[in-house]
């Protein structure tokens, strides 16, 4: 592996990316431009994360990766030995430990702080996407701030469902101007997104995009004055792990007769939890 | 040629990355100062510029050497070690100078309205630094900042064209610190 | 009582360790070399070099090999060693004129200088199973010829001479470097046509076939005739600015398609004959022909054709779509976990299903 860079990348892919980020920070919200490069991972599979990552680095950092939530699931143990192989960080499951976190889908339980960046990775960054197909248009959108087609569709929803049938990749809007997608988190985390002390990077690798929010930045999901926004998750239940009522659970299917229980997605703070001898409500 | 030429990085991609870091945590907190413990380059260049060029200049990017910092010794510095074009601030990605010496803002990239991130970003050069002077507000702010400007006029009309404008770094001896676009400057 | 799966790293490294036993199969069997592969399966290795963009056979090869024959993986293997190697410059235009054929032919003129040359061909053989090769039985040698020392023209440029032909823009081999390159910037729309060739050419086989298929079918018809097809050697050369000369680095083969496409003239412009073109890396004639196909259904605002809604046209959809490493990295992630988001979905559809339960109650 000798013959590797540090953090894989040579050092003139990473002045690319970092040249991106620093734009991508000092306009929050848009989606800035680079020149993806071909990893040896697939494209969808955090590729655009990984580059974040990898130009973001130092020796000094502490990097956890979580995917779901947990750092278990394979692509996560994948992407965090990709990193202990080629920049010889250390690495944590505990999200208070970690100065670097890369995440699929998630944003930790644990209150981010100061000084932590938490980087994204993005399948689609483009929220107006599934609206209009095409690039072309959808930057027309944003530099005129024309977002009246995602209004009218999320309209489209109340008068149809009586709510905005929106479960994840809820979109955001960054200090009243971009629009923005925050990855496929479930609606239960975007209020995280806003105002956190911490630094927040999003990766999308095969779309060629970095888009950032600065720490302590506005991030307000889309809603109507009637109809507001709520951060909803599985009513009414709590881990059968740690007893967190306040947590996001996943679901398990237990035997074949419709049995199932909920758990911690987030399993560093279930973890935590259990450890501390807590199966009651979370504070 | 090298008779005058001062280091780059020691371990380019290690250097590279701390330096960077610092330069990250000054953009994504506008008007904290960070400190660059990297190479010197030629007078009148300071440390701390010296770092962010070699963290994010290269052939790709073209330079404006403005003023005094249109000297020789550090076209040479920037030929070696950059390989970056140097030209007029019309075409440039990166501009190096006093306040003064690169002129009227206007003159840089902007960025358009479907690419804004199309803009120049000027590092200045800078006598003092210090966390006083103008107020600070905005992405990156919990409450307020403040941050000694060169030109508060100038600069507030550049974050009133948001999400076009200038990013500035302000360097002063190893010290930066950052002004993206996105801060708002003076009201209270 | 349900414990949280642990676990990960281990499952992966087993389950590495059983594709590795697979990939070499019955151990009674002899292990392939790659040297094999390049020699015996030269056309799977030109397509890995193609959509890989790197043209090194030996890493093709292996690649194949480490892939256990998945083209698109192999072709991944490729790309991503290659997005690793530093640039050293561009070579100047590689000049087809110049080649050494082993394939020409031409379905628009009977003859013409350099005449037609069958070559190595799938062509008119009778698609029969061939069961000596099954017992390793070794070819009759074929006959040969000494090869022509005189010069092939593109035989488009007979049609150019009477102005029949649009002409291209000249290569500018002094601003080589200035060439867009996809690999290093991102995609942006229009694309230049230099840029679409680039993306053409690495793109999946199987996608611009049947892009080009659409278009024979009236999905955007614009009629191509193979002008002429030539596979064969070219040179390729790098300007050396301290030297004042290029210098020669590599002799590769390639297949070149240049199609003849009507087009009727408008306002402006007299009626006269278009160009389609496919480049590709190898012996790889579907590809080029495909490539020379979709080429010209791109140029097709540029010359002012009626704009269906035919995909072949539709620049960012090609574009966007061709790229067989996006496409499957893409497509194969949704294997991946996505309990947060369906977990979410549960949520949302429960909750509808309860509302509109409570509506009809109500009504009722």
């Amino acid at each position: 592996m000798t013959a590797y860079n540090f953090a894989y990348l040579d050092e003139a892919t990473k002045r690319m990316l970092r040249r991106a980020i620093l734009k991508a920070v000092a306009i929050p919200g848009y989606q800035v431009p680079f020149s993806s490069r071909e990893m040896p991972m697939p494209y969808g599979w955090g590729t655009g994360g990984v580059q974040v990552t990898a130009a973001c680095l130092v020796p000094e950092d502490t990097l956890k990766v979580i995917d779901q939530g947990a750092d278990d699931t394979t692509n996560a143990v994948s992407i965090r030995k990709f990193f202990q192989r080629v920049a010889d960080v250390a690495v944590t499951e505990r999200t208070a430990q970690a100065s670097i976190i890369q995440t699929r889908h998630r944003i930790p339980e644990t209150p981010l702080i100061a000084g932590q960046i938490l980087v994204f990775q993005v399948p689609i960054p483009e929220p107006l996407r599934f609206l209009e197909p095409r690039e072309v248009e959808t930057r027309v959108m944003h530099a005129l701030e024309d977002y009246g087609l995602m209004q009218v569709r999320l309209y489209e929803d109340i008068a149809r469902h009586g709510e905005i049938a929106r479960a994840y990749a809820y979109p955001v809007r960054v200090e009243g101007r971009y629009i923005m997608d925050p990855s496929p988190i479930p609606k239960f985390d975007n209020p995280k997104l806003n105002n956190s002390p911490a630094l927040q990077l999003f990766g999308a690798g095969r779309e060629c995009r970095i888009y950032a929010l600065p720490p302590f930045t506005r991030v307000e999901s889309l809603d109507f004055d009637d109809y507001p926004f709520s951060a909803t998750k599985a009513a009414g239940q709590s881990c059968a792990l740690c007893g967190s009522t306040v947590s996001y659970l996943d679901e398990v299917i237990t035997d074949d007769a419709g049995g199932r229980m909920f758990v911690c997605s987030d399993t560093d703070y279930c973890a935590a939890r259990v450890a501390a001898g807590s199966t009651e409500d979370a504070a | 040629m090298s008779a005058h030429l001062t280091a780059g990085f020691i371990d380019p991609a290690r250097d590279g990355a701390r330096a960077f870091r610092q330069v990250l945590d000054a953009m994504a907190h506008p008007g904290r100062i960070v400190t660059l413990d990297g190479p010197q380059g030629p007078a009148p260049c300071s440390p701390a510029a010296a770092s962010v060029l070699l963290t994010l200049a290269d052939a790709t990017t073209p330079l404006h050497l403005a003023g005094a910092h249109d000297a020789a010794a550090l076209r040479d510095w920037v030929a070696f070690h950059l390989g970056a074009p140097l030209v007029g601030p019309a075409d440039a990605v990166f501009a190096l100078g006093t306040w003064d010496a690169l002129g009227p803002l206007a003159a840089y990239p902007q960025g358009s309205a479907e690419y804004p991130d199309r803009s120049a970003t000027l590092i200045v050069e800078m006598d003092a630094l210090d966390t006083d002077g103008a107020r600070l507000t905005g992405p990156g702010i919990e409450t307020q900042a403040f941050l000694s400007l060169p030109d508060v006029g100038a600069l507030a009309d550049n974050a009133a064209r948001f999400p076009l404008g200038l990013d500035v770094l302000f360097t002063c001896g190893p010290r930066l610190a950052a002004l993206p676009r996105s801060t708002k400057i003076g009201g209270c | 009582m349900y414990v949280a799966v642990k676990g990960g790293e281990r499952a992966i490294e087993h389950a590495h360790d059983w594709l590795a036993q697979a990939r070499r199969g019955d151990m009674a069997v002899p292990d392939l070399g790659v040297a094999q592969i390049r020699e015996q399966l030269a056309l799977a290795v030109d397509r890995v070099m193609a959509e890989g963009s790197l043209h090194d056979p030996d890493l093709a090869a292996l690649a194949l090999k480490q892939a256990r024959g998945d083209v698109i993986e192999a072709v991944f293997l490729i790309r991503a060693f290659r997005t690793t190697l530093p640039r050293f410059g561009a070579s100047v235009p590689v000049d087809t004129g110049d080649m050494q054929i082993i394939r020409r032919i031409s379905a628009t003129f009977k003859d013409a200088p350099g005449g037609q040359v069958l070559g190595p061909t799938f062509d008119y053989t009778h698609r029969l199973l061939d069961f000596d090769l099954a017992d390793g039985v070794a070819p009759p040698p074929a006959p040969e010829a000494a090869a022509s020392p005189d010069p092939v023209p593109h035989i488009l440029s007979h049609l150019g001479e009477e102005g029949l032909m649009q002409p291209e823009p000249a290569g500018d081999a002094e601003n080589a470097q200035d060439v867009p390159d996809l690999t290093r910037a991102p995609l942006e729309f229009p694309a230049s046509r230099p840029l679409r060739l680039q993306a053409l050419t690495r793109a999946d086989e199987g996608f611009l076939l049947s892009l080009a298929y659409s278009t024979q079918r009236g999905y955007g018809r614009n009629h191509a005739f193979v002008g002429e097809l030539r596979i064969g050697h070219v040179r390729v050369a790098a300007h050396m600015p301290e030297l004042g000369f290029d210098i020669e680095f590599a002799d590769i083969l390639v297949t070149e398609c240049e199609t003849v496409n009507q087009f009727q003239g408008s306002k402006s412009e007299p009626a006269q004959f278009t160009r389609g073109y496919g480049l590709v890396f190898g012996q790889s004639e579907r590809k080029a022909i495909s490539m020379a196909l979709v080429d010209r259904a791109l140029r097709a605002r540029e010359l002012g054709e009626d704009m269906g809604d035919a995909p072949a046209q539709d620049e960012e959809f090609v574009l966007s779509h061709c790229d067989n490493i996006q496409s499957s990295g893409f497509l194969e992630h949704i294997k991946l976990p996505h309990y947060v988001d369906f977990q979410a979905e549960l949520e949302l559809i429960r909750k509808l299903r309860r509302d509109a339960g409570a509506v009809r109650e109500a009504a009722q």
